[in-house]
């Protein structure tokens, strides 16, 4: 039986188009993310995170026989890093994301908390 | 993990999250100054794709694992890593693969020995060279201040446009236009020599000056911006005056200017946004540091035997910076200068401000005679500050209601809020003078 954990994954999608930023701007909104996420860091919110990079895989049929270069999805469909934040439940979890740069961007972030599975 | 384990240089410190004001923006510069040179002018564009994707790089990753101990070698370490995969997926560019190489391996491992003193200076060339290039006589002029704020000083499209006034489409196919005429002219990239050089030279310094001037100008575009040009004019002009070939006495007259404008940029507005004259500006909020750099500039100017505009101009602002207050400025001197000026600018804007130092010198009478003796007014008549000008000599000579006409007329022409809330104030002095 899975437990809840007090963990939270924020999944980033989208957000600024770099290919059109200058260079002001890329580092303006660097600076968005540096106090969006020293926030969570001063309050003891933030446990983990890391961007992705555009390269990479994706297998699929059996045994994963099947490789194709992606993800390559819609550029506001992939997943461009993820946090996890710690929270007390759901609620919490999405008012601390509100404050998240990416919306300014038009960008998403999906807020999923991480279950744990006893004994695993 | 936050402290990312993605990139070894990564300083894992958390709370150093900050960096340098316009890093990006300068890094972008330099990069693209030294790519291009490896890579080739005519291949520009691929050069500022390179620098691009580094920074951009650099924005995810920083943002999560914080800022490296040495941004600059980071972002060049990403960068030569995307200009080798960038060339080996062209097959002629294969032979520029070693040329990368033996760049960035002549400068890995040296970046605080007295190695890194002789990379830095490799850098300056590079982008001496870069302004050098960007102001080849094959360009459009308008191209080449485009291109310098592109190439050197990393704006986006967006930014030049908004500079200039007009819109990013347009720009941006000012400067596809411009690499183009770099492709088919093949200019090179490099500092000419001989009596090339000379004439260059000026065209460098005209290319800075007018940076700055759209900087300077009062009426239009984004105050954020303005100042930025000016910031950029005054770096740009610092490394030509440090490098020999551009340590001239008219590169010191033309720095000693911009920083003796510059030191009295922010006092030109109060806090509401509202234009200031001159004489309401308060002089104590004068940048002193700014002043002295612009006076040792001014000394070293008058090395040798050639008075250029520039050399006037500085010392116009010179006289406005070490005057106590505006009625105690020696305007003699001031007019003085002016007449030099006008006998070889004959910019009617010139005139005019020689108008306003005969006012001070004789009176608003002969300040009037002035601003009708300027030979091509016409072309100033849509340009407010002709009616400002003409209206405050009538003021001063107690002419209220043809100075409130001037005012009125001033005030449709003038581009911004702060001008027209300016005007709005003299014209109600006027009115009030009337009444009373």
């Amino acid at each position: 039986m899975a437990q809840q954990t007090n963990d939270f994954l924020y999944l980033f999608r989208g957000g600024a188009d770099p290919k059109q930023m200058s260079p002001e701007q890329m580092q303006q909104n660097m600076n968005r993310w540096f106090a969006w996420m020293g926030e969570l860091r001063t309050k003891g919110k933030l446990k983990a995170g890391e961007p992705l990079g555009d390269e990479g895989k994706v297998l699929s049929a059996k045994k994963g026989a099947v490789v194709t270069d992606g993800p390559f999805v819609e550029g506001k469909e992939e997943v461009g890093g993820y946090l996890i934040v710690a929270a007390k439940d759901l609620n919490e979890a999405v008012e601390l994301a509100k404050g998240c740069p990416i919306f300014e961007n038009n960008g998403t972030v999906e807020v999923r908390p991480i279950e744990h599975i006893p004994g695993l | 993990m936050v402290n990312s384990s993605t990139h070894p240089d990564a300083a894992v410190q958390p709370d150093v999250i900050q960096v340098v004001d316009h890093l990006f923006r300068h890094e972008a510069g330099k990069m693209v100054a030294t790519l291009t040179r490896i890579l080739g002018f005519e291949n520009l564009h691929l050069a500022e794709d390179v620098v691009q994707d580094a920074l951009l790089k650099a924005m995810q990753n920083w943002a999560f694992g914080g800022v490296p101990r040495n941004p600059s070698a980071w972002l060049m370490q990403v960068a030569r890593n995307q200009a080798l995969d960038a060339v080996r997926r062209q097959q002629n560019f294969r032979s520029k693969e070693t040329d990368i190489t033996a760049f960035f391996e002549h400068r890995s491992g040296t970046q605080s020995g007295p190695e890194s003193v002789h990379f830095d200076d490799e850098i300056r060339d590079d982008q001496l060279r870069m302004m050098f290039a960007c102001c080849h006589p094959d360009l459009a002029r308008e191209s080449q201040v485009a291109l310098t704020l592109k190439t050197l000083c990393g704006f986006g499209e967006e930014e030049i446009a908004a500079a200039f006034l007009t819109s990013t489409a347009a720009m941006a196919k000012r400067l596809v236009r411009a690499r183009q005429s770099i492709r088919e002219a093949g200019i090179p990239l490099e500092i000419p020599a001989g009596s090339e050089l000379s004439r260059r030279l000026d065209a460098v310094l005209q290319t800075l000056y007018l940076l700055f001037n759209e900087g300077y100008k009062a009426s239009r575009g984004d105050e954020l911006i303005r100042q930025d040009l000016c910031d950029e004019a005054i770096r740009l002009t610092t490394l030509l005056v440090e490098h020999p070939t551009g340590n001239r006495p008219k590169t010191h007259a033309l720095l000693s200017l911009m920083l003796l404008s510059g030191a009295r940029l922010s006092t030109r507005v109060d806090a509401e946004g509202n234009l200031l004259l001159l004489a309401e500006q308060d002089r104590s909020r004068w940048d002193r540091a700014m002043i002295q750099r612009g006076l040792a500039h001014l000394n070293r100017s008058a090395a040798g035997e050639e008075i250029s505009e520039f050399h006037l101009q500085a010392g116009i602002a010179y006289c406005h910076c070490t005057a106590a207050s505006y009625e105690t400025t020696d305007w003699q001197r001031i007019l003085t200068l002016y007449d030099i000026l006008v006998e070889t600018n004959s910019s009617p804007v010139v005139a005019l401000n020689r108008a306003v130092a005969i006012s001070r010198v004789r009176g608003p009478e002969a300040g009037l005679r002035a601003v009708e003796l300027i030979s091509d007014r016409a072309t100033l008549e849509p340009y407010y500050l002709l009616h400002a000008v003409v209206a405050q000599f009538h003021f001063d000579l107690g002419n209220y209601g043809e100075a409130a006409k001037h005012f009125q007329r001033a005030q449709t022409l003038a581009g911004v809020r702060s001008e027209q809330e300016f005007l709005a104030n003299r014209l109600r002095s006027c009115r009030e003078k009337q009444a009373g």
